[in-house]
């Protein structure tokens, strides 16, 4: 039997520090996938990477085997981690716990600020990446579709998303602790990350009139000018107009601090000592926390806008109780499918055996017979289906509902001696890996690539969703 | 007389007090209205004891600290009153009522008889008016500036409790330290010529130069600092409610002192 497993850290377990450490830049993913698909216990792969969370989702054979293999994976990627620094943060699932996280990470119940949307792109994005470097498989490829439809349905059926305020809309709320009015107000967006971004919509819907932009990606500033009606500032002078912005709101891909206390602190001081409130919502973070120490300066980051969300958390729970019963139902689904999964190939295996033995048996009867009428033909194929159906029947049957109970793999195994099939047996046997390592991981190989093909042929729709799905990787890659 | 009345208005003051206390630190609003009410009601039988003192046959001539005490607590009380009617700042009553109460029962201990000074000029009553209306601007500042120092505080440590849902944003506190100080430093100014006018036309001489006055002009020349920086060097935000705080606690000391001088047997000038 495979197991889907989990194993990653959150916000909930994890402080910003040491997930800043864990985040893998875009443009190394590939090459941390085929490390994870390198281990040979390892099925599937996908890694889900957000401000909040680092997480690998897999497909193993022994859970146990596949949680040390992902842990090793996490600290062979990140050098900087030690395992002891690593493990006490670490969250690992198996089978239907595994399902349910995945469900409610990508429908936001997991979420920092509970039924924000940027997370179901994240997904979407982690598939992708998944499907492109050939790590997803047929069992992902299905447990991520149903997550996405999950995710779609806990939106439509309760109200978790209506009052879904995400942690950019905690972001202005915050804000407001300093600015009673908006409209004098100047905001300057620092990088393009999508959390900056939505916390300018909202600060702009809020009545901010005056935008400053600047992006590396001098382009890029100017389109987002456009949008918010602002104005685009060159990326080298930015800290020289710090002082013109009474919020920064601060989201680049850089990996040290842009910001620094020195600069704040000549900001406040051009501005004669008007607060300045400064939202860093970066992983890696951009402005550097000492900033914090600056008189009147309010610094805050990821995790702090977490302790200002928990506050609203409470009315928002009977919604999640309600989507949290759409996960349990629809992991109950999935499970179902899981099991069944173990036993189609052995039916389809018993079927084609049947088949075969069926056309053999008939080829020789007829050359036997010599010429026969159409219909004489087709009473002997009568025969010969019927006996081979009637006989095959029970076993069938009984193997589609061994499928979904325990012991399912007993009744496959014995099939598969009783009748002679060629299929690999489901039975844990000790020799399977330590002998012949590599032959093993090209078996592995070469039967996920089948299986990919199989999905896709199966169903097309994996492929990126549109036109605009694209257009959104290309923003995340340039913005982060 | 009138004494009984006040210490019904102090006592309903120190209701209020406790009231307003108990709404800083519940999210309930129930408590926010009946806070006002009692406030109300002490403001009401308290504006009834200043008009029966001011029309009675004494009238404006005997002008004491104790009446002078109980007139901050009314101007105080009224002021906050005019706040919440127009900006619904509940807990602006948190920080108010407290020195209301303490004024109010502070004027309850200063004997109302015995007056420290015996003018002849009926004007008097302007000079402690203008005073009076100064120090509440003041009073104002400083609470603006103790609420902005408690809201920057939790601002920094990262506490999103009740408190600081309740306390206004530092932009708002900063307006309205700004604007009690602008307020509040010309009517002291205009108080303390009336008072200089009055002294002159009394005891022949401008500033006799006693403790109060050197007091009072100390206090002039903090906030007139005060304000300058304000406008010329940016001393604002967290500084300036720092600066109020200061400037506030001594005007109260002021108070203080003049109080005991009132308390012991021993008149002075």
């Amino acid at each position: 039997m495979k197991h889907v497993i989990v194993v990653g850290l959150s916000h909930k377990t994890a402080p910003v520090e040491l997930r800043e450490l864990l985040v893998v830049p875009d443009s190394r993913i590939g090459e941390a996938l085929n490390r994870l698909m390198a281990r040979a216990r390892i099925r599937e792969g996908m890694v889900l990477q957000t401000c909040n969370r680092v997480e690998v989702y897999a497909v193993v054979d022994h859970a146990d085997a596949g949680f040390s293999d992902v842990q090793q994976f996490f600290v062979e990627t990140h050098l900087s981690v030690s395992a002891a620094m690593l493990l006490p943060h670490l969250y690992r699932h198996a089978g239907d716990r595994a399902l349910a996280h995945l469900f409610r990470v990508t429908s936001s119940l997991d979420s920092m600020v509970v039924g924000e949307p940027q997370i179901l792109g994240q997904v979407k994005d982690a598939f992708r990446l998944a499907l492109t470097h050939n790590s997803s498989g047929v069992i992902l490829n299905k447990l991520v579709k149903k997550a996405i439809s999950v995710a779609k349905r806990i939106r439509s059926e309760t109200r978790i998303a209506e009052n879904a305020v995400s942690v950019s809309y905690a972001a202005v709320e915050l804000a407001r602790k300093v600015f009673s009015d908006f409209s004098a107000r100047t905001a300057m967006l620092v990088g393009a990350g999508e959390m900056a971004k939505l916390a300018a919509r909202h600060l702009v819907k809020n009545g901010v009139r005056h935008v400053l932009l600047t992006t590396r990606n001098p382009a890029r500033a100017g389109s987002l000018a456009e949008r918010f009606h602002g104005t685009s500032i060159p990326f080298g002078d930015f800290l020289g107009e710090l002082s013109k912005a009474d919020i920064v709101l601060c989201s680049t891909g850089a990996s040290h601090y842009l910001i620094g206390p020195e600069d704040v602190q000549r900001a406040v001081r051009e501005r004669w000592n008007r607060p300045m409130f400064l939202i860093d919502v970066s992983v890696p973070r951009n402005i550097d926390p000492e900033v914090r120490h600056v008189d009147n300066a309010f610094l805050f980051d990821i995790d702090d806008l977490e302790g200002h969300v928990e506050q609203n958390r409470d009315e928002r729970t009977r919604e999640a109780a309600r989507a949290e019963g759409i996960v349990k139902e629809e992991v109950g689904v999935i499970l179902k499918w899981l099991q069944s999964l173990e036993a189609t190939p052995a039916i389809v295996a018993l079927r084609q055996r049947a088949d075969a033995i069926k056309h053999a048996e008939m080829q020789k009867a007829l050359s036997r017979f010599g010429t026969l009428t159409a219909q004489q033909r087709e009473a002997l194929d009568g025969l010969a289906s019927g006996i081979v159906n009637k006989l095959l029947h029970g076993s069938l049957v009984a193997l589609k509902s061994a499928a979904q109970s325990s012991d399912g793999s007993v009744y496959i195994e014995a099939a598969r001696r009783f009748y002679g099939l060629e299929y690999p047996s489901p039975l844990p046997s000790p020799s399977k890996r330590e002998g012949n390592g590599t032959e093993e991981a090209e078996r592995v190989a070469e039967r996920r690539k089948s299986e990919a093909d199989q999905s896709d042929t199966e169903d097309p729709s994996h492929e990126p969703a549109d036109e605009s799905d694209k257009r959104n990787v290309a923003q995340r890659a340039s913005s982060l | 007389m009138t004494l009984p009345f006040l210490q019904l208005t102090a006592g309903l003051y120190f209701a209020g007090t406790l009231l307003f206390l108990t709404y800083l630190l519940r999210r309930s609003h129930v408590v926010a209205k009946i806070a006002l009410g009692v406030t109300c009601v002490g403001f009401a039988v308290h504006s009834v004891v200043l008009a029966s003192q001011v029309f009675s046959v004494e009238g404006l001539k005997g002008v004491t600290f104790h009446t002078a005490l109980s007139f901050f607590s009314w101007s105080l009380v009224c002021v906050f009153l005019l706040v919440v009617l127009r900006q619904r700042l509940y807990v602006l009553g948190s920080f108010i009522l407290p020195l209301a109460f303490l004024s109010s029962a502070s004027a309850v201990v200063v004997p109302s008889e015995t007056s420290a000074i015996q003018p002849v000029v009926q004007a008097v009553w302007v000079h402690v008016t203008l005073s009076m209306l100064g120090t509440v601007g003041f009073a104002v500042a400083f609470v603006a500036g103790l609420m902005y120092l408690i809201q920057d505080r939790l601002l920094k440590s990262k506490h999103f409790n009740v408190l600081s849902f309740r306390l206004p944003p530092l932009d708002a506190l900063d307006a309205l330290n700004q604007r009690s100080i602008v307020l509040g430093f010309p009517l002291l100014t205009l108080g303390i010529l009336t008072g200089a006018v009055s002294a002159r036309l009394t005891f022949g001489e401008y500033v006799s130069w006693n403790s109060e006055q050197i007091w009072a002009l100390v206090t002039w020349v903090f906030y007139l600092v005060v304000l300058m920086g304000r406008i010329t060097v940016g001393w604002r935000a967290k500084k300036a409610a720092y600066l109020t705080i200061v400037g506030f606690t001594g005007v109260l000391l002021t108070f203080l002192g003049v109080m005991l001088k009132d308390t012991t047997p021993s008149v002075s000038s």
